[in-house]
């Protein structure tokens, strides 16, 4: 999933400020999934905006309102009846959620809530991990279904690099070693001799090298 | 004058190398490497400038090489993949060639997170392994990445690094014969305060034939503190200082130790001119480049020896 986190509140409301009618829009998916721009948390930001704004004696209309997806034209079109009574949006939606509910409404600005930060896993309750860069061609039958490309801080195609000590990265040793992970699992399958035949390097034309990608099914589309 | 590879002239020769490492300047003045020029010159054979070591900015190093090459040094080319991505890199090593530089060192480099430009992206568009593999296709069969063919080889010796004191352990020799399948003609290892641990690797080294087909060069750093050392086995990437290193240089009074840290850097080197398959010795001495001919002179490496020019 994508994961995010709230934007720090001061930066939330110099963001808002200029505006009297705000709709703050949450979204079901993966956002809710990181506790950081589902329904809840939707609820909370707006409470929150809505009191720091009568303290100060300010008139604004704070709404709000969670889709099941922001990213999703289907459902994004549902605010088309609400959407004017407004004159910003303040999306908890990830980047792609801002940029479709900006892209169908031109009219009203439509300001990020979060900071999109990574394709990762929930690891534990409150704990999550970046594991995949989406580079559009999956690598982790290779590498023993460990990507060093996610989690090697120096993305080694031959790790690992020196700075491995006892399972952990030298930028952090708080980050666990991708390579003494990639090398532990290959043992375990008994294919450690994969590891001795140089890897290429990547072509990264399926990541960027097109510019923004986008994928088209006909068998999809209607 | 045909521009040579002193290096490998030395080591083709069957001959102990020394190398040296020259850090460029934090700034644009060439003097600061003209002196570390004349600090080296007839002390060793080659000199390694580094690329923007520890993630800090500083000057080129392959205009720093220039500079050395036109002092009439031969200059190694340190080039990390962090900064550069495939298309910089090869147009490099072509620049590097031009101009007569004929060493290159192709490492990863420090992570960026422990420099001066934190917020810089991280290129590590090849890693270590596959930048050898291009700069010897480069030079042997003419080609780029992709195939295409250049109008002229570069000329260059072709190096890698190897840090024996990482981990896995039992993968570190398996990192160097990818190193050396790769085409690394020459290895710099990371500073060498454990002797015990480098002399296994280099076991493990001569069990896989790996000295036959690349010259390995010992790494070595003057400890110049007790603090030193312990900054070193705490925050140095990589770095395994034993505390009898460190109980060793806390023996002896502050003024002293110094001293004491050259005495061990040149019995390290004593040692390693014991250990079969090592080739030379790589003297990082780190800002202190003034004391290299005094390492090089008591652990009896000069005279360096005379080099043919054709």
């Amino acid at each position: 999933m994508i994961t995010a986190e709230r934007k720090p509140i001061d930066e939330i409301r110099a963001m808002v400020a200029p505006y009297k009618r705000v709709l703050v829009l949450g979204c079901g998916s993966c956002v809710a999934e990181c506790a950081a721009g589902g329904e809840k948390e939707t609820g909370m930001l707006s409470s929150t905006l809505r009191m720091a704004n009568k303290m100060e004696g300010k008139d604004v209309l704070i709404e709000e309102k969670t889709l099941d997806r922001q990213c999703v034209k289907d459902f994004v079109i549902l605010l088309d009846d609400i959407v004017d009574q407004y004159d910003a949006v303040l999306s908890l939606g990830c980047g792609a959620g801002v940029q479709a509910v900006a892209e169908m409404f031109s009219e009203i600005p439509v300001l990020p809530a979060l900071n999109t930060e990574f394709l990762g896993e929930t690891r534990d309750q409150g704990y999550w991990v970046e594991n995949c860069l989406g580079c559009g061609d999956c690598m982790l039958d290779d590498f023993g279904g460990v990507c060093p490309l996610a989690r090697c801080s120096k993305q080694l195609f031959n790790g690992p690099c020196g700075g491995s000590r006892e399972g952990k990265c030298e930028v952090n040793p708080e980050i666990p070693c991708a390579w003494q992970a990639i090398i532990d699992r290959l043992d375990r399958f008994g294919s450690l001799d994969r590891l001795e035949q140089i890897y290429p390097p990547k072509d990264w034309s399926r990541k960027q090298g097109g510019g923004p990608r986008k994928i088209m099914r006909e068998d999809q589309r209607r | 004058m045909k521009d040579v590879s002193r290096l490998k002239r030395v080591l083709d020769q069957g001959g102990f190398a020394v190398t040296a490492e020259c850090g460029p300047p934090k700034g644009a003045d060439a003097e600061a490497i003209l002196k570390k020029a004349e600090l080296l010159r007839s002390t060793v054979d080659a000199v390694n400038v580094t690329d923007n070591q520890t993630a800090i900015v500083r000057m080129s190093s392959l205009a720093a090489c220039s500079l050395l090459k036109s002092a009439g040094l031969d200059p190694v080319l340190q080039v990390v993949v962090r900064d550069r991505n495939r298309i910089a890199l090869q147009s490099d090593i072509l620049g590097a060639s031009a101009l007569g530089i004929r060493n290159i060192l192709c490492l990863s480099g420090d992570h960026q997170s422990f420099g001066n430009q934190p917020q810089a992206v991280g290129v590590f568009d090849l890693d270590s392994i596959q930048f050898v593999q291009v700069a010897r296709t480069m030079r042997d069969k003419g080609t780029i990445l992709g195939g295409e063919a250049l109008t002229k080889a570069p000329e260059l010796f072709i190096g890698a690094a190897a840090n024996p004191f990482g981990d896995p352990f039992a993968f570190r020799v398996v990192r160097l014969a990818k190193k050396v399948a790769a085409g690394a003609e020459f290895i710099q290892t990371q500073c060498i305060y454990n002797l015990d641990r480098f002399e296994k690797w280099m076991a493990m080294s001569r069990d896989r034939g790996l000295t036959e087909k690349t010259c390995i060069l010992g790494g070595v750093t003057p400890l110049k503190s007790a603090g030193m050392a312990r900054y070193m086995k705490k925050k140095v990437a990589g770095m395994d200082v034993p505390d009898e290193v460190i109980r060793r240089m806390e023996s002896v009074p502050a003024k002293k130790q110094a001293e004491e840290g050259l005495k061990i850097c040149v019995e390290t080197i004593q040692r390693l001119k014991e250990i079969p398959g090592v080739r030379g010795v790589h003297i990082m001495a780190i800002e202190w480049e003034d004391k290299v001919a005094e390492i090089a002179e008591k652990a009896g490496l000069l005279p360096r020896p005379v080099i043919s020019k054709q």
